[in-house]
């Protein structure tokens, strides 16, 4: 094997406990992305003129004049989708390693501790990452468009007309329901693998953390299109 | 009582295994696990049948030897009101006419050798990698001559009475022995003797983990759920934290 020919130090950075750390860190940075972004969604409820100015200001002055007009948002897009590749390249590398780690499958097995947010981390995040190339077809690229034309200065009424569909909402209810799930063993997951996890106090804790942090993010992301499917916003 | 029980029969390594079924008549209550199939295996060798291979030692719960899962937890965890090793579970926990499964530990690290017996020596190999702490032998030195603290002390007791039964590694969704190795990680660095190969210590620990084929862990905790000597799934953060922390370290690097 080619790993004997590796000092002790390389194999520790190469270890399923310093990927698990990085695709930890990774993960946080995508909760807080998610947490900016369902913040960033409840302007919908301020006023048409609020959300549009909000978008754009995103796109095109966020960080000017530190940097030029328009690159901030490139320079966050580059950075999100080095995290995600990065944490979706590390469980593809750990689920392996569990496939073989696990060995034979047990005839019966009982489980205690597992709940089904834990049961479903990685069938859940590839549903998810196939339900964020649905997202950015509709919203970013404009390629999918159910109910609405794509306009880029007017994301307001795009909205609008999306989520005036039920199926549109019930997709998207689907979505941030699996993002629940996964956000809130990953919470959880990512604190104890970055240490945190110090006694059973802390285990309270954290566990009562990424419940909050995933209803949250629950209650964020389906309150806008729930208020405009049942003609609360128009 | 009477019960079914339905054993996994496996002649080696090699060749395939599959559930056989046993009946029991005059199972008492009183009788551990261990002893209930001792009962079969004296039935099964009088019938000049192959007595059913399983592992055990002290019978006292505290040797590590014995385990097998049974109805599909470890040590029969679930069966259990408490804590148990295999051999410390009786059969007061089932009822006339249950059936019962049983099979061996499975995990990639741990091949059936025969039956309900597996090869554990993966555990061996994460102990020699860093297991221990480096002293002169000789007389024993005087054992106030190192304060430990008391809060540290205890927690690293606490961690020491794992008895690498590998229940934890049988009960992982992902076939890790994160718990196992934690325990050794959280008895040797909370104590001042533990200090000076600390850093070196969980590099190599957690490199023999990976390099014997176990899985990475999830912090699930169905590991701390099995674990007859309740080792605390903290445990594992503490080795996170440790390896984390040796990787901003020199030790163990190639000279």
């Amino acid at each position: 094997m080619a790993s004997t020919s590796l000092s002790v130090h390389q194999k520790a950075i190469r270890s399923n406990v310093a990927k698990k750390a990085l695709m930890a860190v990774t993960g946080l940075v995508l909760i807080c992305f998610l947490l900016m972004h369902m913040f960033g969604n409840l302007k919908i409820f301020v006023s048409p003129e609020a959300y549009n100015y909000y978008a754009d200001w995103l796109k095109h002055d966020l960080l000017y004049p530190i940097l030029p007009h328009g690159w901030f948002i490139w320079l966050f897009r580059i950075f999100l989708v080095v995290c995600l590749v990065l944490h979706i390249y590390l469980m593809a590398i750990l689920w392996n390693a569990s496939l073989h780690g696990r060995g034979a499958k047990y005839v019966r097995k009982n489980r205690k501790e597992q709940t089904l947010s834990a049961k479903l981390m990685r069938w859940g995040g590839i549903t998810l990452g196939l339900l964020l190339v649905f997202h950015l077809l509709m919203f970013t690229t404009g390629t999918i468009t159910p109910g609405f034309a794509y306009a880029v200065h007017d994301p307001y009424h795009m909205f609008l007309g999306a989520f005036s569909q039920w199926w549109v909402v019930l997709i998207y209810a689907i979505f941030v329901a699996v993002v629940c799930m996964h956000v809130r063993h990953g919470f959880w997951s990512a604190f104890t693998t970055l240490g945190a996890n110090v006694g059973p106090g802390a285990r309270t804790v954290l566990n009562v953390l990424a419940y909050f942090v995933a209803a949250l993010l629950f209650v964020g992301f389906i309150l806008p299109p729930l208020a405009v499917l049942l003609g609360m916003v128009s | 009582m009477k019960i079914t029980l339905k054993i996994w029969r496996q002649a080696n390594k090699n060749a395939e295994g599959s559930m056989h079924s046993y009946q029991l008549d005059n199972v008492s209550e009183e009788m551990s696990f261990l002893e209930m199939l001792d009962l079969l295996n004296e039935n099964l060798t009088a019938g000049d049948e192959e007595p059913v291979a399983f592992d055990y030692d002290c019978r006292e719960g505290i040797c590590g030897m014995c385990g097998i899962v049974i109805n599909g937890s470890a040590h029969g965890r679930y069966e259990s009101p408490v804590p148990t090793t295999t051999c410390q579970l009786h059969m007061r926990n089932f009822h006339d006419g249950d059936v019962i499964e049983v099979e061996p530990w499975r995990a990639g690290a741990f091949p059936v050798i025969k039956d309900l017996v597996v090869d554990r020596s993966a555990f061996d190999r994460i102990i020699q990698a860093g297991g221990y702490i480096s002293v002169n032998t000789g007389s024993a030195p005087e054992a106030h001559s190192t304060p430990a603290p008391k809060r540290l002390a205890d927690r690293a007791f606490d961690a020491a009475t794992c008895i690498g039964c590998g229940a934890c590694v049988a009960a992982c969704p992902n076939g890790a022995g994160m718990l196992f190795t934690s325990a050794k990680i959280t008895h040797l660095d909370n104590l001042p003797q533990g200090q000076p190969e600390r850093m070196l210590r969980v590099k190599a620990m957690v490199a023999a983990h990976d390099d014997n084929g176990f899985g990475g862990c999830q912090n699930i905790g169905e590991c701390a759920s099995v674990c007859p000597k309740e080792i605390p799934l903290e445990s594992i953060a503490q080795l996170n934290r440790d390896l984390i922390a040796s990787l901003f370290r020199g030790d163990g690097r190639a000279q």
